[in-house]
């Protein structure tokens, strides 16, 4: 491919020869240039000054990436991905390439904005402005740090953990979801920019929740985020990722990895709302969002808790896991997903039963309006020695308009007798009488539908922390702008 | 053609080998055929990395060479077959061949055509052709192919506009009986014309030590207006291997019943494609599984609501004992603009064994707003409680048991709406289950 020489060629004239040997680099040059090699693999390894160990799981997952099949099981149409097309490494924007002030940001954008209720110094943060961070969520950031360095916290991007705590990152990154799990996992391990780390001790109840948002001067880690949370004995913590606002990004694929350890009597909750760009009305531009995130419930008593409120992208490929291999271990997920327009999402979860008295639960609201595809595709799975292991799993399919598809592909698998496995799905459509009712009430179209469907998507609406659940109820809302009259 | 090594002699030899084929002077047949082998060739045999073979592999025929049945074959005396009473007609088949000696169609009313397919060849080849092929919608499916290539056999049930048939008519399918290791391929052709009536139930039995590989396919016509219900009980042997694949197409306010018990059998698997074609069409397509020993039993099913206003309901339920496993597939799907429709399926199993698996996978794929569909699927073991509760009461543990897989089995059971049947079956039910005796009321007499 002369696409491939040309990025060796490159990569030569930028780096020259120095990283090859020392693996310290000093270039000047804040992005790859295009395409996907071996090179660019030693060449982001080298920027972020990685230690020779991790260079070496980069390139192995690389070589396999370049064997693996592409995912073909999943019900989502897009033409077929050119790798070379993209940049692979790019550091954050100097403020000279942001915008001035919100004059200069989009006002659809700001009309979000306007209408999740978002504070006017925040929306300059979400615009990406270039504005002197000194207002109050830093110097929050800062306490929070404070705060949580008392207790133990490790809370930092993954490239800084590599240097504070490198046995720790060593011991467990890449043993939930291992290299080569799939093409898309296998990519970001290859190429991975940065993410977070997180670890509580034992016994340690994470004072407060985790959020991305506050990892603020952190912020563009880019298309190919890294995370991995490990809660050590009787521990807890809440993590939160992404937030409501709209995220512009000019990245078209995405392929994140989130990577869950829960050890004995541990707890983790992680909640997600996604709202990357889903494109225009026809699907033109919009992101491909292909995450693996997966959780080990690996002692006793463990619990890893996943929620998501999925409302963006142009393509969703997402199935949080757990693997429940700890006796007595829960596994619950929460999701709703959100698709208008040419939107797909084919999204779920897998239960994976090991454990003794293992229980796992599993509630998916799927919404699709315009002409958007949406599947529910789960596993449920006992192995035979998952004694007295326990699943229930709901998922409702609501359809608005007559161009959308709703589509449920459960999968469930027993091995044992005494595992109790029940599983329900319905799929219908706003009633009349439901909308007759409302109208009547006065309250207008678009709004009693935003009403009935966050009554429908009241179950997982609940589990959301206190602050994501308000501007959730209203992105459901704006989410289905357009979708009825 | 591709070397296929579970028939003695491959395709080829199956084709020819000094077999009489039916309809083998039938230019259009022989086409059909050639296009089978070639089809059968190129996709070869399903393997589990087909989605719609995930949980299903044909070991059998990985370690087995099959010898396609010759005429002459299966001529020795069968007694003690099974049946429902008082029917209008009854043909009797022992590896794919009709025995002459056990049918009985001589007081069929008119307008009503029911018997071997090679006669149907032969007296009205061009109604055949017209019909055979005509539901089968896709022709990705290996097994249809392989049958397309090889029918040898089957039987044609044709009811003319408006007769309605008043008793069911009834088949016996026998299997095995020989030494060899035998193969045999019947196609089945059903069609019911509008506005007539019709029942049939059929009954796969194993006889013998030999093993046998049948590969089915049937097609089913159910012209607007028109009432089906088909029956089957499938109890071959443990050397059994049993695939059949089933297209129907409901017209206009046709109703089409299906219900199917599947009860023994090494590797069993029905797989059937339903369409239902025209207003008002219904399909309750239903059935109980019950499976002991190591046997694998598999249901697949795609029912498509082509177009508005139609509905299907499917329930399924089974019990598993020692390695057994099934498999249960079904999937719902709902054409774009086919509003108003109303799917229902529920797939329920018990595992009665720590070695027993269930693998279930209930789809639905829908493309219209307005409509109610929903499906469930559970898998667990007796209600500890209610075996408690009838211990508790004096009822032996062996008999509690029973009575609560019988009432399990019965909530399937109580989809077939002819009555004579349903009550057939279920005494068939208990009579699998273990010690039945007690069921009888005679536990209490030796207690």
């Amino acid at each position: 491919m002369s696409a491939t020489a040309e990025t060796v060629e490159q990569v030569k004239s930028i780096s020259g020869e120095k990283y090859k040997y020392g693996f310290v680099t000093d270039i000047a040059a804040d992005k790859a240039p295009k395409g996907l090699s071996e090179d660019i693999v030693r060449f982001i390894s080298a920027k972020k000054g990685e230690p020779e160990w991790l260079l070496e799981w980069r390139l192995k997952a690389y070589r396999r990436w370049l064997e693996m099949p592409e995912p073909k099981w999943s019900k989502v149409d897009f033409p077929p991905i050119d790798y070379q097309q993209y940049h692979y490494y790019s550091a954050p924007k100097s403020d000279d390439d942001r915008p001035k002030s919100l004059d200069e940001v989009d006002p659809e954008l700001l009309a979000t904005y306007e209408k999740l209720g978002i504070p006017i110094k925040e929306q300059e943060v979400l615009a990406g402005v270039a504005v002197d961070y000194v207002f109050d969520s830093v110097s929050v950031a800062t306490t929070f740090k404070k705060k949580l360095e008392e207790v133990g916290v490790i809370f930092c991007p993954i490239s800084e953990a590599l240097e504070r705590c490198p046995d720790l990152v060593r011991k467990y990154l890449g043993t939930v979801v291992p290299v080569a799990d799939n093409k898309h996992a296998c990519l970001n391990s290859a190429v991975f920019t940065d993410g977070s780390f997180v670890y509580i001790p034992p016994g340690v109840r994470c004072p407060m929740e985790l959020s991305t948002y506050f990892r603020i001067n952190e912020m563009n880690t880019g298309q190919f985020e890294r995370t991995l949370i490990v809660a050590d004995k009787g521990s807890y913590v809440s993590y939160l990722e992404g937030c409501t606002a709209p995220m512009r990004d000019e990245n078209q694929l995405h392929a994140a990895v989130v990577e869950l350890v829960a050890l004995d009597d541990a707890e983790i909750k992680y909640s997600t709302v996604q709202n990357w760009y889903p494109g225009d009305e026809e699907g033109k531009g919009g992101i491909y969002n292909f995450v693996t995130k997966r959780g080990a419930c690996r002692g006793k008593n463990s619990k890893i808790s996943w929620t998501q409120v999925e409302t963006g992208s142009a393509i969703t490929w997402k199935y949080p896991s757990c693997i429940l291999q700890g006796d007595n271990s829960v596994g619950e997920f929460y999701s709703i997903a959100i698709t208008n327009n040419a939107q797909q999402a084919d999204t779920g979860t897998k239960m994976i039963h090991l454990g003794k008295n293992t229980t796992s639960r599993i509630i998916s609201k799927g919404i699709s309006a315009g002409k958007s595809d949406q599947t529910y595709r789960g596993l449920v799975k006992i192995s035979p020695k998952a004694e007295g292991a326990r699943n229930y799993t709901q998922c409702d399919s609501l359809l608005i308009g007559d161009k959308c598809g709703a589509h449920t592909v459960p999968y469930i698998e027993s091995k044992n007798k005494n595992a109790i496995v029940e599983h329900e799905a319905t799929t219908s459509t706003i009633s009349e009488d439901q909308l007759f009712y409302l109208r009547q009430r006065g309250i207008p179209e678009e709004a009693a539908v935003a009403l009935v469907v966050n009554g429908f998507c009241r179950e997982v609406m609940q589990q959301l922390p206190m602050e994501f659940a308000v501007e959730a109820q209203k992105l459901v809302g704006i989410s289905l702008e357009g979708s009825v009259g | 053609m591709t070397a296929v090594s579970f028939l003695e002699g491959g395709l080829e030899g199956g084709l020819q080998g000094g077999r009489s084929l039916p309809g083998d002077g039938l230019e259009w047949l022989k086409n059909r055929r050639d296009k089978g082998a070639e089809r059968f060739g190129a996709l070869g045999l399903p393997t589990p990395k087909l989605e719609g073979w995930k949980y299903t592999r044909l070991r059998p025929l990985d370690d087995t060479r099959y010898t396609p049945i010759k005429d002459g074959v299966g001529d020795a005396a069968v007694k003690d077959l099974p049946t429902v009473g008082d029917v209008a007609g009854r043909l009797v088949f022992v590896n794919g061949r009709l025995r002459e000696d056990l049918s009985d169609v001589s007081n069929l009313p008119d307008g009503v055509r029911f018997g071997p397919l090679d006669e149907l060849l032969e007296n009205d080849p061009a109604w055949a052709e017209e019909h055979i092929g005509s539901v089968v919608q896709n022709d990705d499916q290996a097994m249809l192919a392989l049958n397309d290539a090889m029918m040898d056999s089957g039987f044609v049930l044709h009811v003319r506009k408006g007769v309605v048939l008043t008793k069911p008519v009834e088949i016996v399918m026998v299997g095995g009986l020989t030494d060899d290791a035998v193969a045999y391929f019947p196609r089945n052709l059903i069609v019911i014309e509008p506005n007539a009536q019709a029942t049939l139930v059929k009954h796969h039995v194993g006889r013998g030590v030999g093993a046998y590989f049948a590969n089915a396919a049937t097609e089913i016509d159910v012209a607007d207006g028109a009432i089906f219900k088909n029956y089957k009980v499938q109890a071959e042997s443990m050397q059994a291997t049993h695939v059949s694949t089933v297209h129907a197409r409901v017209g206009r306010d046709a109703t089409f019943e299906s219900f199917n018990l599947s009860m023994g059998g090494l590797l069993s698997r029905t797989e059937a494609v339903i369409t239902l074609n025209g207003m008002g069409a219904h399909c309750g397509f239903n059935g109980a599984y019950m499976m002991r020993g190591n046997e694998h039993c598999d249901n697949t099913s795609y029912i498509d609501m082509a177009v508005p206003n139609t509905t299907c309901k499917q329930v399924y339920k089974g019990v598993l004992d020692d390695a057994a496993r099934a498999v249960f597939q079904g999937k719902i799907h709902v054409a774009r603009d086919a509003q108003k429709a109303d799917g229902r399926m529920l797939n329920k199993t018990l595992l009665l064994s720590d070695d027993a698996e269930i693998d279930t996978k209930p789809e639905l794929e829908i493309y219209a707003d307005d409509v109610q569909c929903a499906h469930g699927a559970t898998s667990g073991q007796l209600d500890q409680t209610a075996l408690f509760y009838l211990r508790s009461r004096g009822i032996p543990e062996a008999l509690a048991r029973n009575m609560l897989v019988q009432s399990f089995l019965g909530d399937a059971l109580d989809e077939i709406t002819d009555e004579h049947v349903r009550e057939v079956f279920m005494d068939r039910v208990v009579h699998w289950l273990p010690a039945h005796c007690y069921l009888a009321g005679e536990w209490k007499e030796s207690a």
